[in-house]
Parts: structure tokens; sequence; C-alpha cells
């Protein structure tokens, strides 16, 4: 899967408006190149990110997703980060019970002076996503009622 | 038998409860039973294959009103009571929970510090059907994960009996039921199937007491009680909970500690 | 109608014919300790000891979703792609029981009662049913109180009764069930004389239909339907796996400028089902549900499409988790 020359990933970024997103705009105003398989979404805090989206992303044809916010510690709401961690981790958890490809999910923290972090960031889910192939694999079940006959397996 | 039936009807008939829910003879296994008088009690019964979690009619305010009432509770019930008393469901002043320990005797809890001493002498074991199914999934590939569950997910109509038969499931409004906007199809597919497993385990961490009540609801065989098991199993040393007790330190989605495991985190 | 004997040879081959000229088949499998209708391609996956299918095989004319139509706006013009039915698969539906066949009566009273349903009736003319005949029943199994039996031919197309020697006596019963024999009329010998009776189970019967009925017409504020209901949990379990429950919903599948709208199956236990908008619940308790359950099988549709709307498959009660037994509740209401 690794010579996947022609496929470029589809990433969507959830990052938290404080900190992620702030510091996906130094890269922007810092001038550093990086991927543009990214998009982004911005929410008020981690803890804002409803771990269902994250799902949402790949049956609508996303092949990595990026999930970002500020440092422990750093919250602008305290503690939403903390709160986001532990539902990553209970997620992660299930998801991988579940056989869903946890490695294309990438958590991170990017803080508002961490232009270049992001850039990385960026550029080394790509490669990951990249090596990893388009998730077909997911896409192929979501749009499985239109191939449903009676109860006719995938 | 005696002694319960005979407890029952002079609760009833001395009016300490208005209602006492236990289990009698059904066509095929035990079943729950609502009794209000002392005749309805002569047909309360308890034993091994009376597994049905009582604690699911606990929380439904048409059904126990505003009375006191009893309930008879093997130790997957006592569990889940005590969850939903750790969830701020139950009231002591209410409740009137009644077990038969394992030498026969007759035991009554008036408070849930009784039932979590209780409760507390029983390890929370996998069972066979629970070893013999979760070993295989733990044997495969993240690959053969995926095709088994997905088999599994095709076969889910969404009758929500799983959901229906979970004591914990108590939401007067339930996620699937949130339609602005539908996050969740509700039309049967095996990708929205598995969205909506996902989405009730996520809404047990911390919370299941890997009763089995959902998986044995399930009218076509899925094992939807080992999602939540499995995952209570993995994340109860992480959230610092032992499995089958009360989680006193609060819920694990709503509380939080500072070296929580962030490895995963780049 | 015509009665026919096909040896044990001859119904591995007559199958083997119906499968290679193209229909889909869908027979009952044993796959993950359950017994369910699935296509098959071969008899030999066709499962032997069981007594019922865990799901009826009404997906087969009604499943559980299905796009009515899709749209897309392109340029500011809307396209409409309306429900084909040329897209519906000849399907052949292979052991079915007569409980099950019986159910396409109701179903399609249901489905054509005001506007003939474009979707169920396509589905309806593509398949063909080959039922065989009952010789088990286990304790929730009721056709015989419901106007059916263990030989009953409605809704079949041809029905076998298996013989002792493993060939069967086949009742050819419609045009569409010449059809499929003359796939391989060769394998269709002269009836043997053989009592179709003799081989089907006896199933007593377990209440009178019309006292029952005369029973419910009285019984909307009775108690019972409290008394009945107070351990059903109010899933959907029952209506999904009853070969003639029918309650759906109509969902958007949204995407943007395109979609599609998709009817899927509802059940009338579920308190959403009959919700309004303003918060106003007609349907407010488990108790009424449950009595609506009842009555509209029981009561609406005989009176109002002359059907019954219970084929006495015993699904439903096999499918509960709390063990609400339609016949027993039944029962208890005609002795009432």
């Amino acid at each position: 899967m690794s010579s996947n020359t022609d496929f470029e990933p589809k990433i969507i970024a959830f990052v938290c408006n404080w900190c992620t997103y702030a510091g996906a705009d130094l890269t922007g105003t810092s001038r550093l190149k990086y991927a543009t398989n990214v998009k982004i979404v911005r929410f008020p805090c981690t803890g804002r990110i409803d771990f269902l989206l994250l799902l949402k992303s790949f049956a609508q044809g996303a092949d990595g997703v990026i999930v970002s916010g500020c440092h422990p510690n750093d919250c602008h709401y305290t503690s939403g980060n903390f709160h986001a961690r532990r539902r990553w981790i209970a997620f992660r958890s299930i998801l991988d019970l579940m056989g869903v490809d946890i490695r294309r999910i990438q958590y991170s923290w990017v803080s508002a002076a961490e232009g270049s972090k992001w850039a990385d960031l960026v550029n080394n889910t790509v490669a990951d996503i990249r090596a990893l192939g388009p998730y077909a694999e997911y896409q192929k079940v979501a749009d499985y009622l239109e191939k449903e006959g009676y109860n006719e397996e995938a | 038998m005696k002694k319960l039936r005979d407890r029952a009807a002079e609760l009833l008939s001395q009016g300490v409860v208005s209602l006492v829910i236990g289990y009698e003879e059904g066509t095929k296994r035990p079943r729950p039973l609502f009794c209000r008088n002392s005749e309805g009690a002569e047909k309360l019964i308890f034993d091994s294959h009376c597994f049905h979690n009582l604690a699911v009619y606990i929380t439904k305010k048409e059904l126990v009103g505003k009375e006191r009432f009893a309930v008879t509770a093997p130790i997957s019930t006592l569990r889940s009571i005590m969850q939903l008393y750790v969830e701020n469901q139950l009231s002591e002043e209410k409740l009137l929970v009644i077990t038969v320990d394992l030498s026969g005797e007759l035991r009554e809890f008036t408070t849930f510090d009784e039932i979590a001493a209780y409760v507390a002498q029983f390890e929370l074991k996998r069972g066979e059907r629970e070893q013999e199914i979760l070993s295989k999934i733990e044997g495969m590939t993240r690959e053969e994960r995926w095709k088994f569950w997905m088999e599994e997910m095709s076969h889910c109509f969404k009758c929500y009996a799983c959901r229906s038969a979970c004591p914990l499931c108590y939401c007067s409004k339930c996620v699937v039921e949130v339609n602005r906007p539908q996050w969740i199809n509700p039309w049967p597919a095996p990708l929205a199937n598995m969205e909506w497993h996902i989405n009730r385990a996520m809404h047990m961490v911390g919370r299941c007491t890997a009763c089995g009540a959902c998986g044995d609801a399930c009218p076509v065989g899925i094992p939807v009680d080992l999602i939540t098991r499995k995952m209570m199993e993995d994340l109860a040393p992480e959230f610092g909970y032992v499995p089958g007790q009360p989680a006193k330190q609060g819920n694990a989605l709503s509380s939080w500690k500072l070296d929580d495991r962030e490895q995963f985190i780049r | 109608m015509e009665t026919k004997y096909i040896n044990k040879s001859g119904i591995e081959q007559w199958f083997n014919a119906i499968v290679s000229s193209g229909k889909r088949v869908f027979a009952p499998v044993n796959s993950r300790g359950q017994v369910d209708f699935k296509p098959v391609k071969k008899l030999s996956e066709v499962a032997d000891e069981y007594i019922q299918t865990t799901q009826s095989i009404k997906a087969s004319v009604y499943p559980k979703a299905e796009v009515l139509f899709s749209y897309e706006k392109v340029n500011g013009k809307v396209n409409l792609t309306d429900f084909d039915p040329e897209s519906v698969a000849e399907t052949v539906l292979w052991k079915v029981h007569p409980c099950d066949a019986a159910g396409f009566k109701p179903l399609s009273a249901i489905f054509n009662w005001d506007t003939a349903d474009k979707l169920h009736n396509a589905h309806l003319v593509k398949t063909s049913v080959i039922s065989f005949s009952c010789a088990a029943a286990d304790e929730s199994c009721f056709c015989t109180s419901v106007n059916g039996s263990p030989g009953n031919t409605a809704g079949s197309d041809i029905q076998l009764t298996m013989l002792p020697d493993g060939g069967a006596i086949a009742e050819i019963l419609t045009f569409k069930g010449e059809t499929l024999v003359a796939l391989m009329p060769n394998v269709f010998e002269a009836d043997k004389g053989e009592k179709k009776e003799k081989y089907l189970v006896d199933l007593p019967t377990r209440f009178n239909l019309e006292e029952v009925n005369a029973k419910l017409n009285k019984a909307f504020n009775s108690t019972v339907w409290k008394e009945q209901s107070e351990r059903c949990l109010g899933c959907g379990a029952c209506a999904f796996v009853c070969p003639t429950c029918a309650c759906f919903d109509i969902q958007e599948d949204a995407h943007g400028s395109k979609g599609r709208r998709i009817r899927c199956w509802d059940a009338c236990g579920f308190a959403m089902f009959t919700l309004h908008t303003s918060g106003h619940n007609p349907r407010e308790h488990q108790s009424q549900r449950w009595r609506q359950r009842i009555l509209h099988k029981f009561s609406y549709m005989p009176e109002r499409l002359s059907v019954v709307g219970c084929t006495g498959c015993g699904r439903c009660s096999r499918a509960c988790p709390v063990d609400m037994n339609i016949l027993e509740h039944i029962t208890s209401i005609a002795k009432q």
C-alpha cells in the first residue's frame, strides 16, 4: 500500500479555537508551507468535539482525521482538553474493538505559538495516511443501502 | 421461596411498600412480575434462572409511582442499582431492595451502603459465553474484527431492545431520537447500526455493570453486551474503577486526572 | 391446482435449476446460532433442524429500508429519480412456512388499502413462494387459532410436504408455481395418492378467534392492557420479527443539494412512533401502545381489511426479551 502515488488523502482536522486554530493561523502568517490535504473545522474547545463527528468524517469520504487542541493546563476553559483526552482514550478503545482503523485518527496538542508543529503534524499525518491508502473499507460500508437487496451480506 | 413470598405479602399488606417487582415463572424462563397484593406475591420466585435485570423498571416513573416499592435483585441487578444510585437516580427512602444470598437466606437492604458492602464480596468474572466470544475477538487482527462486527451489524434491525433492556439507558430522549440534525441514520444499515452501537458504548463508559441484559435482549443474537463489557474491562484500570463496583469517584467521562494516558497524542 | 410427487434427488435437481435460471433464491440458513433467510446457491446450505426462523420473510416484499426516490439539484434544476419497479430482481423464497406465506395477504392489504403501494407490489410481483408444510411446531406456534394450519397453502405458489422417503408431495397452486415447475418438469412425477394431512403436525386450536374479536370490541378501556404490558420494555423486537407488522417511517438522507427519501421499518410500540411535533403523544403510555398492537391485529384489521393481522407464527413471543407471550395474552383476553 506504500506506492499510492496518485492517492491524495482527504483529511479533516477538528481543532480548538484558542490554540490549534491560532497555531494553524501562525503557520500561514509565518509562510510555512505544508500539505494542502487538510480541511479545518474550528470548534470552541476540544471538549466540544463530539466523537461521532470523527466517524461521520470517514463516512463522508475522509481518509484521515486530525483532532487537536491546547496543551494540558492551557485550556481556555480550564479543563476542556482534559475531558476530551478522557473521551479519546475511551473512544479509541471502543473503535479498536470494533475494528475501525485508529491509526487514521491523529490526536495532538498544538498551541497558538506552535506554527511549525502544526505544519509538521499535517505533513506527517498526510504521509502516514498516504502509506495506509484510501479508507475504502469504511466508505464501502457507508453507502451500503444502495447495494442492499434483501438481507444480503456486504 | 416461601420466605420471599411471605415477606412480600407482609410488606404489601402492611403497606410498607405498594409494589414488589420480582420474578414469576414464564413460558420458557422466569420473567418480571409486578405484584401489588398478597395474591400476586404467591407467584414470586427467585432462583439462579432469574437473570432479567429488574433495575430497568425502577427508573420508570409511570410504573413505580410515587410510593415506596421493593425489588428483588440478584447480584447483577444489585450492581445496576448501585450505579443508578451513584448517578442520583434513586433514593433510599423510596426503594427497598431484597435479595436471596448464597445460603438461601432473605436479605433486605434499606441503605445503599449495605448494598455496596454486599456487592463488594462478588468479583465480576467473565462467564463461559463471554470468555469464548471475547477470546475469539481478542485473537483477531483489526481487519478481522471489522469484518466480524460488520457481519454482526448487518443483522441489527434497530429494534433498540438493547437500549430498552438496559437499566442505565434511562434518558427520556435518546441520542438516536435527536433529529435536528439527525445524528445517526434511523434506518437499519450496517454503518448506521455500528454508529448506534459505538454511541451506546461511549455513553456506557465507566457506567456499564456488565449485567448482559442488552445482549440477552437482542432478538437477532448480536453479542452487543460484549462491546460494553470489553470496553469496561479495558478502561477500568485506566480510569481507576473496579468492574462491577459503583463508580464512586464520579462518571468516567465527566471527571479526569492530570496524568491520564496520552502516549497516543502527538 | 395440481398435485405431483417429486423424489429426493428430483428436489435437488429442481432447486439447482431454479438457481441457474438466474433468480435470487432465499432460504433459511443456520449461521451464528440463528436460522434466518439468506441468499443461497446450494441446497446443502439450507437449514434442516429448526422450528422457526428468527425473522419472518416479510423483508423480501417490504425491505428494512428502501429508497422511495432520490433527487439532485444541478444548475437550478431538480432531477428526480423515482423507484424503478424493474430494479427488483426475480426472487424465489424456498422453504417458507405456511404462516409466513399467509403473512403476505395482511401485509398487502395494508399496503394497498387506499393507494396501491408501488414498491411493495413490485416486490410481490417478482416473488415466488415455495412453502414447506410443517411437520413440527413448538409451544409458541398457534396458526390453527388464526385461520391458518400447518398445511395452509394461502400465499404459496407451490407447497411441498416432505415424505419419509426424502421426496415430497408438491402442490402446484398458481401460475408462478407452474413457471417454476417448467424449469425442470421431468422431475415431477404423478401423484402417488399420499395424504398430506398424515405428515402435518397436530396443532390444536388455542383460542376462538370470533370470541377474542367480540371481547376486544368491548375492551378498549379495560385494565387488561396495563396489567399485560407492565413488563413490556417498549422495544421493537416483536414488530420487526412479525410477518405482518407494516409500520414504517419516512426519512430523508440529505447531503447538500442531493439526497434520497427512505422508507424504513418502525414500530407502534416505540414511544416516538406517535409523538407529535407539539410534544403531545396520543399514545403516551406503554399500555396504550400494547393495546394498539393487539387491537390492530385482532380487531381493526379484520374489521377494515377483512383479514386477521396475525398468522400465529409465534415469533414475537420467541423474540421478546421479557416474555410478552402473545398466545398467553390473547388466551387470557378470550377467557375474560
